[in-house]
């Protein structure tokens, strides 16, 4: 059977990758690591693959704000590219970093189809602080979403960041994001209900952990898919509590399914 | 010039500033209503107005919730009281500097000029009634470090009229307070966007090197204070080594023919005394020893060799799986077939006290560099750190001057290794955080990083390293600046209030990700042929040690990238700036290396050859500025004999009846700094980026309890895995620093053993961190505090060849002392074990909560009238000489039948006791699983007559609690059999804990609920 490809972007400080191939493999998809000076110079072409994903990390040390400079570099060297990648209605998913790096490019939330401004942003989390939690998210039945297709469960994910809290530009663009189901993951706790900090562990509006373009086919979300892909990463695996599938796994899973069907 | 400010549009995204008015009000007890935050960019460079307006508006500004204001200053409509800016001195490091004119560059698709630059700044407006004086505790005792930071504080009319007069006016307007501490700053250029020497710099520029030579032959009093005067750390012996060797014949002749004086050049002197500098050479763990105990003397030749290294050799003779240890920048054994791991831990304490932000960046930056500086460079794949302070609620006004306050050290410190680890990506997987006042005057900063290597790269054994003749020498990474001259030699020399600021360093975590990224793609390429990190002593030990192996080196020092011009040659040989790597690249692989790291935007540059010439020799522009013989320079130093004398102290026996309410006294541990609940500092560290995470630093089933050790599975397609555990005990120094080190070495074997590893497959690290153990007037206790260290490491010898766990790297740190007035305070003797082990499954690691109701408590081990030292007498203000000590062979048989009786998948949970005892490895067990216990103490095997109280809180050593599935029962006692255990209780379902007495009366009684609160609430800030 053929495989999807994946590119998974490098840049400096991006620091998630080498997991994150490592799910898009046990998924089933072929995988590439690329550099971003790579691509800026011509030596990969964005086009032979079928899904870009940009990893956690800290791009550029977060300085400014996070994932500003990397969004930077790519708004100004590989817009074109990735203008294509949309069009050609490929996959685009942003873990962590590059979630906020997408935020701030304007891939997200790209109400209609605007995907040249930025109209929402992840700011400093609400308690101040970097933490490493466990949560757990709400998939929302009626998106579109590709990659949370047919996951009807809550899923449980480790955030890992410090600027989380997802806030938009005014009412209008989270009316829309709403209407179309651009709201994709929400924080809950275990039994599935909304609350505070530490359920929402930053302080998003509408406990926003994840989002999507209209089509449900430009993904970005705060908690770390690839912090879930095998058994043991489980904080509570020694308690034999958990038997499903790593919930990390079923987002790649969707993805690669999603290309295969479609792109190939 | 353009001055950028971007503030937050509305106080409720400004979390930042919410966290500075918390910070304000819970550390400084001050009182303020609002702290509003504003980024400052200062932009020197010639950009048009309208290109002003693109970088502020799509760079410097998130227009989603951010308002900027370019060149109008002060226009903020925020009402405040106090405005405060807080910008780094000149060069001191500025990461978003660097960050923002790559930034600007892309946006602009132009190139910066050496001379433009950015700066930045954080503005601070509080608001409420805030005095003049409070203002300025809030400057230094939270926001701006004087050591490296300017601040300027304005009240609403300074600053308005501030702004009046000019916009970009500098930071020494308004209440400029000018460090005390700040000497000798004489950068000429603010920028860290820095021009090659002879390029630029506001100063002209010298084509001559300005290199002194130095006149050795005066008086010995002269000698010293050369020595003292350049901070050489080198002692009268040394210098007269020096000037012996300077007078040699043939020396002179040799030197005219290539230019030199017969004197040293500066160069010279600061390359002898940073390789000959304790830090580097180990002078005291190398030097001779009388020790004399009980009127018996005997002289030690080298502490180092005669116990540390002669453990690690005799049991090397019966494992086969040590790769190479002692030799390289840390220890490597082997993991499976294809790899080895690399674990070094180091100490960063005496920059960490002056900086701890930077200090403990430094730290960390700083020990990644080792795994990667090992072998052929190793992917780095856990961090751990362990901390010491002082109380965080020691009065401020018992601090002395030049010491900052142990809550802003710990958060300094706490910040420093965050950005440092979770910025690289290397997990932070476990350590420790003790708190006692001995600290508070040096704090204790160990940082330690792991790493993997594949056993063979590009066909060549990756754990050595090989230099050629005519091999390339290439500085890779950062630029050499001012920041970090005289690390090495610096550490030698006891703090004060006068302490140098040039010795402290800020680290640039991404430009080492960015290098490291770089060179793992050249390793595997087979790019290189050696590789070393520029730690302690700059360019003068990596490529001075690098010469070591191919017999000499020629350099040409001027071509080594500076970040601003102004350096003198022998500034530029021994600084100690950060992220910078020193390799041996073939002639042949040059082009292929350099155009892998321009692609990378990795700085790499060639600045000489290694040769065989038997010399070390420096050119500058052309002109020999030194050259000494590499025999000299690594075998001249001559050794000094040093006095140690033990005496064991004697403590009073005081009358201390049990109290009452055990339960109170157990809570009261519970809650103790030393005991309580770490989760605020673990949090905020990333402990599962690389996905390897099995078991975390909190486990149980609300993710909360503290776990004995991390365990990581380095490759994804394999279930092999490593546990990394630690072990400390400071507080058993002050009765015998024997069975301190023994304690530590323990402890940290049995975290390793609880988790599941392979007892017979455990490595070990040394960290020695002591106060001055060399006899002088000035230091009357001298000659103690080198018996403690020679029992430290007589005991590492005795336990470690006992359990057959080899030490494989090790570091120590002398001199943290501090001096108040005549007084010295020193810390307290503090040796850090750090184990790492091997889990052959992953699978079956088992974690310290309690699993489920009707499972068998045992407790594993005897237990014994040990309390000396231990938290119990702490929290109750009593010391006794019962010490904890450690009974070798059942600890070792102990250790054997738990690893089988994991690894045979019969414990559901094993917790180690240590601090608190039993009562608190019991109560951390049960409220970790959400799970009721029932525990009799008659059924606790104990050695001796104990008390009640003392059963529950002795520090005995070598213990555990398990819980096993009674349906296993059997199969386990079996295993454990001939070993000493008990059968002490069982798990219950309900959320009751209880300690029934030897006369069967409850005498600890409490919801877990309540236990948890008071181990949790101590540090939830």
């Amino acid at each position: 059977m053929k495989k999807p490809r994946a590119a998974i972007l490098l840049a400096a400080g991006i620091n998630c990758d080498k997991e994150t191939e490592y799910g898009f493999i046990l998924a089933g998809g072929e995988t590439k690591r690329i550099h971003i000076n790579d691509l800026i110079e011509k030596k990969e072409d964005l086009s032979h693959y079928h899904i870009l994903v940009i990893p956690g990390g800290f791009s550029f040390g977060d300085d400014i704000s996070s994932g500003k400079v990397l969004a930077n570099k790519i708004k100004c060297n590989l817009e074109d590219e990735i203008q294509k990648f949309i069009n050609d209605k490929k996959l685009i998913l942003g873990i962590c970093n590059g979630f906020q790096v997408m935020v701030k490019l304007g891939l997200l939330p790209a109400i209609n189809k605007d995907y040249k401004n930025q109209t929402a942003s992840l700011v400093r989390n609400n308690s101040g602080k970097f933490e490493d939690r466990w949560v757990y998210l709400k998939p929302n039945q009626n998106s579109n979403c590709v990659f949370t297709k047919n996951i009807n469960q809550l899923l449980y994910l480790p955030v890992r960041h410090g600027e989380g809290k997802f806030v938009v530009k005014d009412e209008n663009i989270l009316e829309s994001l709403k209407n179309k189901n651009g709201i994709v993951l929400q924080y809950v706790d275990s039994k599935g209900r909304l609350g505070d900090y530490p359920v929402n562990p930053n302080g998003s509006i509408e406990h926003i952990a994840g989002i999507c373009d209209e089509s449900g086919l430009v993904f970005g979300l705060m908690p770390h898919p690839e912090g879930y892909i095998s058994k043991t990463q489980h904080p509570q695996w020694t308690r034999k509590a958990n038997s499903s599938i790593p919930n990390g796994l079923l987002i790649f899973k969707n993805a690669v399914e999603y290309a295969r069907e479609n792109l190939l | 010039m353009w001055r950028v400010e971007v503030g937050y549009k509305s106080a409720e995204n400004d979390s930042l500033g919410h966290a500075i008015k918390k910070e304000i009000i819970d550390d400084l007890h001050l009182k303020i209503d609002e702290a509003r935050t504003f980024d400052v960019y200062t932009i020197k460079a010639d950009l048009t107005e309208e290109q002003i307006s693109i970088v502020t508006k799509d760079l410097l500004t998130d227009s989603v919730v951010q308002k900027r204001w370019v060149n109008d200053s002060g226009n903020f409509q925020i009402p405040f009281a106090v405005a405060i800016e807080v910008g780094y001195k000149k060069g001191v490091t500025d990461n978003v500097s660097r960050t923002t004119i790559e930034g600007i560059e892309d946006l602009l698709k132009i190139k910066f000029k050496e001379t433009e630059s950015v700066h930045t700044s954080k503005l601070y407006l509080l608001n409420g009634n805030i005095s003049k004086t409070d203002a300025g505790k809030i400057c230094t005792g939270l926001l701006a470090n004087p050591l490296i930071e300017h601040f300027s504080i304005y009240d609403q009319s300074s600053f308005s009229s501030r702004c009046e007069t000019s916009f970009n006016s500098s930071l020494t307007k308004g209440d400029t307070f000018n460090s005390p501490l700040n000497k000798g700053d004489t950068f000429n250029s603010p920028l860290t966007k820095g021009g090659r020497r002879g390029v630029t710099g506001e100063q002209g520029v010298s084509e001559q090197p300005d290199v002194v030579e130095i006149n050795l032959n005066v008086s010995d009093e002269e000698l010293i204070e050369i020595s003292r005067k350049g901070i050489l750390s080198l002692e009268l012996t040394e210098m007269q080594k020096i000037r012996e060797y300077y007078a040699l014949s043939g020396i002179a002749d040799e030197r005219k023919q290539i230019g030199l004086g017969l004197n040293p050049t500066d160069v010279e002197l600061e390359m002898l005394a940073q390789t000959w500098s304790e830090h580097c050479k180990h002078k005291i763990f190398n030097g001779l020893i009388e020790y004399s105990e009980n009127g018996k003397t005997e002289v030690i030749d080298s502490l180092f060799k005669s116990y540390i290294k002669k453990a690690t050799d005799e049991i090397g003779k019966k494992k086969n799986w040590l790769v190479s240890v002692f030799v390289d920048n840390a220890g490597i054994i082997s993991f499976n077939e294809n790899y080895n791991i690399v674990f070094k831990v180091e100490t960063h304490n005496h920059p960490s006290a002056l900086d701890p932000y930077g200090g403990a960046v430094t730290g960390i930056v700083g020990v990644n560099r080792d795994p990667m500086g090992t072998g052929l460079g190793a992917n780095l794949i856990f961090n751990t750190d362990v901390f010491c302070f002082g109380p965080p609620d020691f009065p401020y006004e018992k601090l002395p001057l030049g010491i900052l306050h142990p809550k802003r050290i710990f958060k300094g410190v706490r910040k420093g290794v965050e950005d440092g680890g979770n910025k690289i990506g290397i997990p932070t997987v476990n350590g420790a955080v003790l708190f006692d006042e001995a600290y508070v005057y040096n704090p204790l900063v160990y940082c330690g990083t792991g790493g993997i290597i594949p056993k063979k790269i590009a066909g060549r054994d990756s754990s050595l390293k090989t230099v050629n003749n005519s091999d390339l020498i290439v500085m890779v990474g950062g630029r050499i600046g001012k920041d970090g001259i005289h690390g090495a030699t610096f550490s030698s020399t006891l703090l004060d209030e006068e302490s140098s600021s040039s010795a402290v360093q800020i680290g640039a975590p991404i430009v080492q990700k960015k290098m490291m990224d770089a060179l793992i793609e050249a390793r595997d390429l087979g790019l290189y042929n050696a590789i070393t990190d520029n730690g302690a002593g700059g360019l003068s030990s990596s490529v001075g040690e690098m010469a070591g192996f191919s017999g000499g080196c020629l350099v040409d020092l001027e071509k080594a990238p500076v970040k601003y011009a102004g350096l003198k040659p022998w500034e530029l040989w021994v600084s100690e700036a950060q992220e910078r790597m020193t390799l041996a690249v073939p002639e042949e692989k040059i082009n292929q290396f350099l155009e892998l790291c321009k692609h990378r935007d990795v700085e790499a540059t060639v600045i000489g050859e290694f040769n065989n010439s038997g010399k070390v020799q420096v050119r500058y522009n052309g002109k020999m500025i030194a050259s000494l013989d590499i025999e000299f320079l690594h075998g001249g130093l001559p050794g000094i004999k040093r006095k140690a004398v033990w005496k064991s102290p004697q403590f009073k026996k005081e009358k201390f009846d049990q109290p009452k309410d055990l339960t109170e006294e157990l809570k009261k541990i519970l809650s103790s700094l030393n005991v309580c609940s770490k989760e605020w500092i673990i949090r905020q560290y990333d402990h599962e980026v690389q996905g390897t995470s099995v078991l975390k630093p909190l486990v149980g089933i609300n993710n909360d309890g503290p776990s004995d050790a991390a365990v990581i599975k380095p490759l994804f397609d394999s279930k092999k895995g490593l546990a990394v555990a630690c072990g400390i005990n400071p507080m058993y120094s002050g009765i015998d620093a024997y069975w301190m080190a023994a304690s530590a070495v323990d402890e940290a074997v049995r975290n390793v053993v609880s988790v599941g590893g392979d007892f017979e497959r455990i490595a070990l690290l040394d960290n020695f961190c002591w106060g001055n153990p060399i006899l002088s007037k000035d230091n009357p206790n001298g000659d103690y505090k080198m018996a403690q260290l020679v029992r430290a490491a007589k005991a590492c010898y005795d336990i470690a060849s006992v359990f057959e766990t080899p030490f494989i790297s090790g570091k120590d740190s002398f001199h943290n002392e501090y001096k108040v007035g005549d007084r010295v305070i020193s810390i307290p003797p503090t040796l850090l074990i750090s184990a790492l082990g091997i889990v052959d499954d992953c699978e079956k690691v088992v974690s310290m909560d309690f699993k489920r109701s009707g499972d068998l408590i045992y407790l594993l081990g005897e237990t014994r009238l040990e309390l000396g030292g231990s938290h119990y007498y702490k929290i109750n203000k009593k010391s006794n000489n019962n010490v904890p000590k450690v009974n070798l062979t059942l600890a070792r048989k102990l250790y054997q039948a738990l690893s089988k009786a994991i690894n045979k998948g019969l414990v559901a949970s094993c917790h180690d006791l240590s601090e608190g005892g039993l009562g608190v490895a019991l109560a951390e067990s049960a409220f970790a699983g959400g799970l009721g216990a029932v525990v009799n103490l008659k059924s606790v095997p104990f050695g001796g007559e104990l008390r009640e109280d003392e059963i529950i809180f002795s520090e005995t050593n070598s213990r555990f609690i398990v819980t096993v599935n009674p349906e296993d029962k059997n199969l386990f006692e079996k295993i454990i059999k001939g070993n000493v255990f008990g059968l002490i209780g069982s798990v219950r379902e309900d959320k009751k804990f209880k300690i029934i007495g030897l006369n069967d009366k409850e005498i600890v009684s409490s919801d877990i609920d309540d236990l948890k609160e008071a181990w949790q609430k101590t540090l939830r800030w």
